[in-house]
């Protein structure tokens, strides 16, 4: 029996990119309990819709998270258009779906490089980066940006990706994919790596649900909680659709849902552009066009970090009321406490990146 | 050039950013980029740093933070602000909990403007820095401090920002 011990971590941590910090109740080498405090990235931009209009506001939502910056837009976009009632063109939903699975995929590859980073496989580190180039290279051809792409509004997009840009992206996911095996066979069937991974930070499917846990960290759980299963936008257009689920619940399980949800996501994008209608981007709403007093709506997307909820309020001018975001890494916390205890110290970093932890979304 | 500047190491600091500018400092690390071919290591411990690169704006909630890691590194050091939000706070600056740039916060020799910033304005800025780097281990060579009182940076703005420049200010003298 040894004494209880009080371990800082972070909030300036080799092993985050972002700040947050945890208080690691330690006794040995096991942990009792983490106590998280966050804080650190609090902007406060929720408030800023008060100061911006809303089609102004796309731009700041879009800059709520760095990395599913382009779900954050369109989510905010998407909201909006429900609650003036804004029809937007197919082709608009198709390219919105495609530039939303292009960055899940980029998403997924650099959470499996800090993941390499955070097991002490260096080279597989730089290899997921390199890869994730392609995607940033997809991204600067269609839109300008490397990671703010600001190619939505309310209404639709700023403009058209033609039929042959879409078709040299497909080429490069083909490149992508054929590089992509090699990492997966790493990634899922190396021993050094599975020896890591396999068996730590458990959490069952019962404590995944009462925990609400959401996105792949829940779908490692067993939980097949998935938005686009509801068919938002063109999701409901494939012809199949199926959340990938893994059922240990270990940092192993959410690994392999995140690897083949890549696969999956090529997949869709290959799909989507095959058939992609040809009937217009859409245009921005006039002047004139005001969200009506206690008009409200919200939406609920397939964030690559799980699901996120998009809540819009109008209050008679061009200025809304309120702008309210639910992201799916302030659901996966609890999760996360639970799944550090009884832990080893050395486990800690890679069980806080196996939930994928975007800080500045959850504190905004 | 001095031995540090052909080996600067960096840490970085992710102040209220929206990590965008974040992921940009790491992807100047990995192989498209690569600013090791430079001599250039990402280092966790701010006492082996010797360029500080801070993403984000400040808030109340991180201010002592970033002050408290501008205050392990050793002399000579240089503070680069990397992207827009840390330059003047960029989109955010109407926020409640933005304060500002990170002028508000230490002194900054270099300011790489970008939302997100690109990393080939990483590199310039890293570079830039190491101008800076050099210029004041010169001057330390010299027995003089590593800042030019008449042309230091200031710390500016809130009252904050103000009664860290003071902290610094006292705890420099009784250095």
């Amino acid at each position: 029996m040894s004494n209880r011990t009080v371990i800082p971590f972070g909030p300036q941590h080799p092993v985050l990119p972002e700040p947050v910090h945890l208080d690691l109740i330690v006794e040995d080498e096991h942990v009792i309990e983490a106590i998280p405090q966050i804080g650190f990235v609090h902007r406060g931009l929720e408030k800023l819709v008060e100061k911006r209009d809303f089609n102004q506001f796309v731009y700041v939502a879009e800059r709520i998270c760095g990395i599913c910056s382009f779900g954050h837009g369109w989510g905010y976009a998407e909201a909006t258009e429900r609650m003036l009632g804004l029809e937007i063109p197919k082709r608009a939903s198709y390219l919105r779906v495609i530039l939303q699975e292009l960055s899940r995929i980029h998403s997924h590859l650099l959470w499996l490089g800090l993941l390499a980073d955070g097991f002490g496989f260096e080279s597989l580190f730089n290899h997921c980066w390199r890869l994730r180039e392609t995607i940033l290279d997809i991204f600067q051809e269609t839109c300008g940006g490397r990671i703010i792409l600001s190619i939505t509004m309310v209404g639709g997009m700023t403009h058209d990706i033609d039929d042959a840009l879409l078709r040299r992206a497909c080429e490069k996911l083909d490149d992508l994919e054929r590089e992509y095996h090699t990492i997966v066979n790493t990634m899922l069937n190396d021993d050094s790596v599975r020896s890591r991974l396999c068996g730590v930070g458990t959490i069952n499917y019962e404590e995944a649900l009462s925990l609400s846990m959401v996105g792949p960290f829940a779908k490692g759980s067993g939980v097949t909680h998935d938005m686009r299963t509801t068919g938002f936008s063109a999701y409901g257009d494939l012809e199949h659709f199926e959340p990938i689920v893994s059922t240990e619940g270990d940092c192993y399980a959410r690994c392999k849902v995140r690897c083949e949800e890549i696969y999956q996501a090529i997949a869709i994008i290959k799909e989507l552009v095959a058939k992609i209608p040809h009937d217009g981007v859409g245009q921005a709403p006039g002047p004139k066009v005001k969200p009506e007093k206690d008009a409200r709506a919200h939406v609920l997307i397939e964030q690559p970090r799980g699901e996120a909820f998009y809540y819009v309020r109008g209050n008679g001018t061009k200025f809304l009321d309120r702008f309210r975001l639910r992201t799916p890494t302030s659901q996966n916390l609890g999760g996360m406490t639970k799944a550090l205890q009884g832990v080893d110290v050395a486990d800690v970093p890679m069980i806080i990146l196996t939930i994928d932890p975007c800080i500045s979304c959850a504190e905004r | 050039m001095g031995y540090s500047s052909k080996s600067p190491w960096l840490i970085h600091y992710d102040g209220s950013s929206c990590n965008g500018c974040d992921i940009e400092v790491l992807d100047a690390l990995t192989p498209l980029y690569d600013i090791e071919r430079f001599g250039i290591i990402n280092t966790g411990n701010p006492k082996h740093a010797d360029i500080f690169l801070v993403t984000g704006s400040v808030n109340h909630q991180n201010i002592g933070v970033v002050q408290h890691i501008y205050e392990q590194m050793l002399e000579p050091k240089v503070v680069v602000a990397c992207g827009v939000c840390a330059c003047t706070g960029g989109v955010f600056r109407d926020c409640y909990n933005v304060l500002g740039g990170v002028d508000k916060a230490i002194p900054v020799d270099v300011y790489a403007p970008g939302c997100a910033i690109r990393p080939e304005s990483i590199i310039d800025a890293v570079l830039e820095g190491v101008k800076v780097l050099d210029a004041k281990a010169d001057r330390m060579r010299r027995g003089l401090p590593a800042v030019d009182p008449e042309t230091a940076p200031a710390v500016s703005g809130s009252e904050a920002g103000a009664s860290a420049a003071v902290n610094l200010a006292a705890k420099e003298a009784t250095n």
